[in-house]
């Protein structure tokens, strides 16, 4: 079964309709801070998108309103019947509940979870531990774990969503170098073995690079897909690879270039061109 | 805590030998824990500490239900919140005391009256904890709690009423401390015939000129609030290990 799913990747899958569609979306604060500005974006399903942008770009906006957090100020958001499920930089895991717990509370709310027992769900929580590496740690409490542990307990609950659409805000963005290439290979294998769709929001170019099918480029103030480049290196890739590494300094220039018209007229205030009313 | 004890009783020794006021009237520590002991041996002290502790533990009950049934609403009803917010918080300032002479008119000198100026007391508080509880409750937390799928009262049974513990537990132990006080000003105030209590035997020994016996008994209501006080604290320290809220910052 797994089979031709992976023949069909990296590239973009055929015809069919996207998992998540946003058509013109545009979100303001207030009453004239445009956060997001006519945003178009697709991730097709079974598709990995990154979403690279500088700080303040909106990227995290941008997801809250595909996760229902929010809604758009103008334009449509189309996620069909997905079940989305997110991760957020931090855990935000439930500190009351020990790790399995707060897994089986998610497996309690799914629809496909409201009839079982506690003891299925229990037994269902082990085995996503189990996905995760964290076969044995059901019983303790989230503050026990390391950072980079919690993020994996994260992960599990966002499984136990049986979601077909996965938002991520920059979930790896607080652990150090090295547990986030180890979280980067779970994911990616995951991410295949459960043919999810993921948006994956981050500002680390080369984990964009090392994760996604395309990544899509934020531009600042107001946000605005400015450039999706579609990355066709071999899986699974490395970090530190050439190929990773040139790829990524592409888009870095790209996004310099993006992030230097907007430093500008911060650092010559007279000329007042930069301030949008 | 030994060192304090004994610091104190020092301290205490000192100011009868420096002879302030007549030993009749302040006895040193000697006597009073002499007395103290052998209150500890009567069937009376029992009496009147059991009557004492129902009266607290069944008005500090009251005053939880209620404090849970009213934080409860106010936090979830905006109108309430804004009728009764402040007022909650101006009940929890009103000295408890204040409430007897319509507390008596109400109930006459009776057990009700008792009640119901330590529900008063300690209600506010339990109320306002659960309050500050639901305000605080993390955003992160409601969010995943979202995302999760969970929804009004969902939301509000797994997330934002167990995120409130902290608070509300901090609520009780400031309850208790009302609830106690106003334990105390009614027994004194509100004596009701043939029915020992702490307080009346406080009212007794000031009545008898029983110096030590007062004194003794007023070292049993402190320990009393002491004891309850640190059982509320040791509640609040496993909480916090459990959470793992000692190591987070901010």
């Amino acid at each position: 079964m797994t089979a031709p799913i992976q023949e069909l990747r990296p590239g973009r899958t055929d015809g069919h309709e996207p998992a998540v569609r946003l058509d013109a979306v545009s979100k303001v604060y207030g009453r004239e801070l445009l956060a997001l500005d006519q945003v178009a974006l697709s991730v097709d399903r079974g598709e990995f998108v990154c979403l690279l942008g500088a700080s303040g770009c909106g990227k995290s906006t941008l997801l809250n309103l595909v996760a229902g957090l929010d809604r758009p100020t103008a334009g449509e958001i189309d996620t069909g019947d997905a079940r989305i499920a997110m991760m957020f930089q931090e855990p935000a895991l439930f500190p009351w509940l020990t790790v399995s717990g707060n897994i089986e509370l998610a497996l309690r709310v799914t629809s496909s979870g409201k009839n079982t027992t506690k003891k299925e769900r229990r037994a269902r929580a082990t085995e996503l531990l189990e996905i995760v590496h964290l076969g044995g740690f059901g019983d303790k409490r989230p503050h026990e774990l390391s950072g980079g542990m919690r993020q994996r307990v994260a992960l599990a609950r966002a499984l136990a969503q049986e979601a077909d659409v996965l938002l991520m805000d920059e979930p790896f963005g607080a652990l150090d170098a090295m547990t986030r290439d180890l979280l980067h290979d779970e994911l990616e294998r995951i991410w295949r073995e459960r043919e999810l769709s993921v948006l994956f929001v981050t500002h680390n170019v080369r984990e964009a690079v090392r994760l996604g099918d395309r990544v899509v480029l934020l531009s600042s103030r107001p946000g605005k897909v400015i450039e999706d480049f579609p990355v066709t290196l071999p899986r699974p890739r490395r970090t530190d690879s050439a190929e990773v590494a040139e790829l990524a300094s592409t888009i870095t220039d790209r996004l310099r270039q993006e992030v230097l018209r907007h430093a500008k007229p911060a650092t010559q205030p007279a000329a007042g061109a930069g301030i949008e009313k | 805590m030994i060192s304090a004890i004994v610091l104190v009783l020092a301290i205490w020794e000192l100011v009868v030998l420096s002879g302030w006021r007549p030993e009749y009237v302040l006895p040193g520590p000697v006597a009073v824990l002499a007395d103290l002991w052998n209150r500890l041996g009567e069937p009376e002290f029992y009496e009147a500490l059991g009557v004492t502790m129902r009266r607290a533990i069944t008005g500090f009950a009251i005053a939880v239900l209620v404090g849970l049934v009213v934080g409860a609403a106010v936090s979830r009803v905006r109108p309430l919140r804004a009728a009764l917010g402040s007022l909650i918080t101006g009940l929890q300032t009103m000295p408890s005391i204040a409430w007897f002479p319509l507390a008596i008119l109400f109930f006459k000198l009776s057990e009700s009256a008792i009640l119901f100026v330590v529900v008063l007391g300690a209600a506010p508080s339990i109320a306002n904890g659960l309050i500050a509880g639901v305000d605080y409750t993390p955003p992160i937390l409601l969010r995943a709690g979202h995302i999760l799928g969970l929804r009004r009262l969902a939301l509000y049974r797994h997330v934002i009423l167990p995120a409130s513990l902290p608070s509300f537990l901090s609520g009780l132990k400031q309850g208790w401390a009302f609830a106690w006080r106003s334990l105390m000003a009614g027994e004194l105030l509100v004596i009701i015939a043939h029915q020992a209590s702490i307080g009346e035997q406080l009212d007794n020994a000031r009545e008898l000129s029983d110096s030590p016996g007062l004194l003794a008994t007023m070292i049993v209501i402190l320990v009393i609030g002491i004891v309850v006080d640190m059982c509320f604290g040791a509640a609040d320290n496993a909480l916090r290990r459990r959470w793992g809220l000692d190591q987070r910052v901010g």
